[in-house]
């Protein structure tokens, strides 16, 4: 059942009632908010403010907007070097491009140097929707958990977003955020826990056979997967792991011992996602069976984000056939 | 006019031959490195750290400093040479570039070694970063002056173009670049590699004043950066031409020494004709 100390949305499972809003807006609203706070800091934005939600820091402090044109290179390097003069960069742009396009730049200039740059990286997962592969970054937390220095945060909602946010300017050093497009489900509170580095148990029970990992907006899918199995007797828990890097290694080898067994669940390539570093530390530490739900090694492609979720394995039917599968595993 | 004595020219010029000599003696000792273009830049090195900057070598992160961006990191044998003889830290320390354990990491690295402002080496991102600080330090209206050293061969890549057009469309006075133009890169001759001229022309199409100057020759250079303080609507970049492996005759000009460091019989032989020109200069003077 829902776990009741997340002070999550009232009647979560009631479709007609869940407000949805894109993931990307709590990014708009939090840095706003801590621009407020805190005059040294600056948005950089390459030609897509309105998109990113750059654009209400831009409305609010024109001056501390700094436009850089269809450049990604030119953003981090850019940033960096406001870092070293002692400002708190935010850079936004599609994952695609930043930390795509801009990688070697953020892994020299700015991890390295272990500098407070933020890189806000929209537009992520398939669920982009008709833009198409090309904008559909599902690669970027592989490239951003390798860097050292860097922490890695993928919100599950526009809330939890915003508290990322504040979260990022208070930790030194550089951070990437990942954010969806589409509207999805808002289902934390302004009251919900949010600590980088610490899981959020959303659904639990006493004895669990299995628990879901998840991050992103796909935790709302995971969270619809629990509920469904509990009425087939399946106590599922699930785990919003929000924060990849640094990872709540505790609270995840705690509940894979409980359940043993895990299905993750990420809008991401599977290699080298979130389910790989899950994988990682229950390998060493407390193996057990283990499903990845996330893009098996294939580009996406235009489609609306229904159907991409549901044709790429990641809707609700495939997350629960992973869930019954892993659950097989357990006893061979 | 000049803004700078002809007393202080031949000191300038002294030195850059003593930091000739360390380049030599590090490089050797190192047993790999970047010979050519650091010999090539110790005069603008020499001319930086003992006329130009704005700087205290006993307090390096003084914020007030002017701030000297080296891009091209592959020749940070010249800046470690030239810190060195300016007080910055022990020449004796020279002798541990490219070490386990150094300070002086074969390509810079900020967080290694105080003031050496950015981490440098892959090619085309110093001038971002400069432009980063020049933006940050013209919002908060400070006066400092901030400089970015890149050598011709990295003009070949995107960033940089991304970053000139951008210094060009924020007028960012406050920051001057120098382009080694040694013509030369690892593959060989720039312009046979990946043609970067016209130069001037490209950098005035992007909305920079553009200066060229002979890069052995102190006076003018000086007088470049004087004259590019007074240019306040523009940035300014000064196109240094240079002689790789400048000081040692058989060095001068071949491309084969952009990344090789001279064996220890060539270093001695090195040494000596650098020492031999030292007397020479100061023969001529006194």
């Amino acid at each position: 059942m829902i776990n009741k100390d997340q002070k999550l949305v009232e009647d979560i499972f009631n479709k007609k009632t869940i407000k949805k809003i894109p993931i990307r807006d709590g990014y708009g609203k939090g840095v706003v908010e801590v621009g407020e706070k805190d005059e040294r800091i600056v948005v950089l934005c390459a030609d897509l403010m309105e998109s990113t939600r750059s654009h209400w820091f831009e409305e609010k402090f024109p001056e501390r907007y700094i436009e850089i044109g269809v450049a990604e290179q030119n953003l981090a390097t850019v940033a960096a070097g406001l870092a070293i003069y002692g400002k708190i960069p935010f850079i936004s742009s599609y994952a695609v491009f930043s930390p795509g396009r801009n990688n070697e730049q953020i892994r020299t200039l700015i991890s390295l140097n272990n500098l407070p740059v933020k890189i806000i990286g929209a537009h992520a997962g398939v669920s982009v929707g008709p833009d198409g592969a090309t904008h559909q970054a599902l690669e970027d937390i592989a490239l951003m958990r390798v860097q050292p220095n860097m922490t890695v945060v993928v919100p599950a909602d526009m809330e939890e977003a915003q508290k990322a946010i504040l979260a990022s300017v208070k930790k030194s050093g550089p951070f990437y955020l990942r954010l969806a497009r589409e509207k999805t489900p808002l289902f934390t509170t302004k009251d919900s826990p949010f600590e980088i580095g610490k899981a959020n148990v959303l659904y639990d029970s006493d004895k669990i056979e299995i628990v879901i990992i998840a991050c992103g907006s796909l935790v709302y899918n995971a969270l619809l997967v629990a509920e469904e199995l509990s009425k087939e007797k399946i106590n599922v828990a699930v785990i919003n792991n929000h924060s990849i890097k640094p990872m709540d290694n505790k609270t995840i080898l705690k509940y894979a011992q409980k359940a043993g067994a895990v299905v993750t669940v990420e809008e991401h390539q599977i290699a080298g996602g979130m389910g790989s570093a899950v994988a990682e530390l229950l390998a060493k530490e407390y193996p057990v069976p283990i499903e990845f739900i996330g893009v098996n090694d294939r580009f996406g492609q235009s489609g609306t984000p229904d159907e991409l979720i549901e044709y790429y394995g990641m809707g609700v039917g495939s997350i629960k056939e992973a869930v019954k599968k892993v659950i097989k595993r357990k006893s061979v | 006019m000049s803004y700078i004595h002809d007393d202080k020219i031949k000191e300038l010029e002294i030195k850059a031959n003593e930091i000739r000599q360390s380049i030599i003696e590090m490089l050797e000792k190192a047993g790999s490195g970047h010979t050519a273009g650091s010999l090539g830049m110790a005069d603008i090195f020499t001319a930086f750290y003992f006329h130009i900057l704005n700087h205290d070598p006993k307090n390096p992160s003084w914020e007030e400093r002017d701030r000297l961006i080296l891009s091209n990191g592959h020749i940070i044998p010249v800046r470690y040479a030239t810190m060195a003889h300016a007080g910055y830290f022990p020449i004796e320390e020279l002798k541990t570039l490219r070490k386990f354990g150094s300070r002086l990491q074969g390509h810079p690295e900020k967080e290694k070694l105080p003031s050496i402002e950015t981490t440098s080496g892959p090619l085309g991102s110093g001038l971002g970063q400069a432009a980063g600080i020049a933006y940050g330090a013209r919002m908060d209206k400070k006066q400092i002056r901030v400089y970015c050293l890149m050598s011709d061969g990295e003009q070949q890549a995107g960033n940089i173009w991304e970053s000139a057009m951008f210094v060009g469309k924020n007028k960012l006075s406050n920051l001057t670049a120098v382009i080694d133009r040694n013509n030369i890169q690892i593959n060989g001759m720039t312009e046979d590699v990946m043609p970067i001229d016209p130069l001037r022309d490209k950098y005035e199409a992007f909305n920079w004043h553009v200066i060229e100057v002979d890069g052995h020759n102190i006076e003018e250079f000086v007088n470049a950066i004087e004259q590019a303080k007074a240019i306040y609507e523009k940035p300014t970049v000064i196109i240094a031409h240079t002689i790789p492996g400048k000081g040692i005759k058989e060095m001068e000009f071949d491309y084969h020494w952009h990344g090789e460091p001279p064996k220890s019989e060539e270093s001695k032989r090195f040494l000596n004709e650098l020492r031999t020109l030292n007397g020479k200069i100061k023969g001529e003077h006194e």
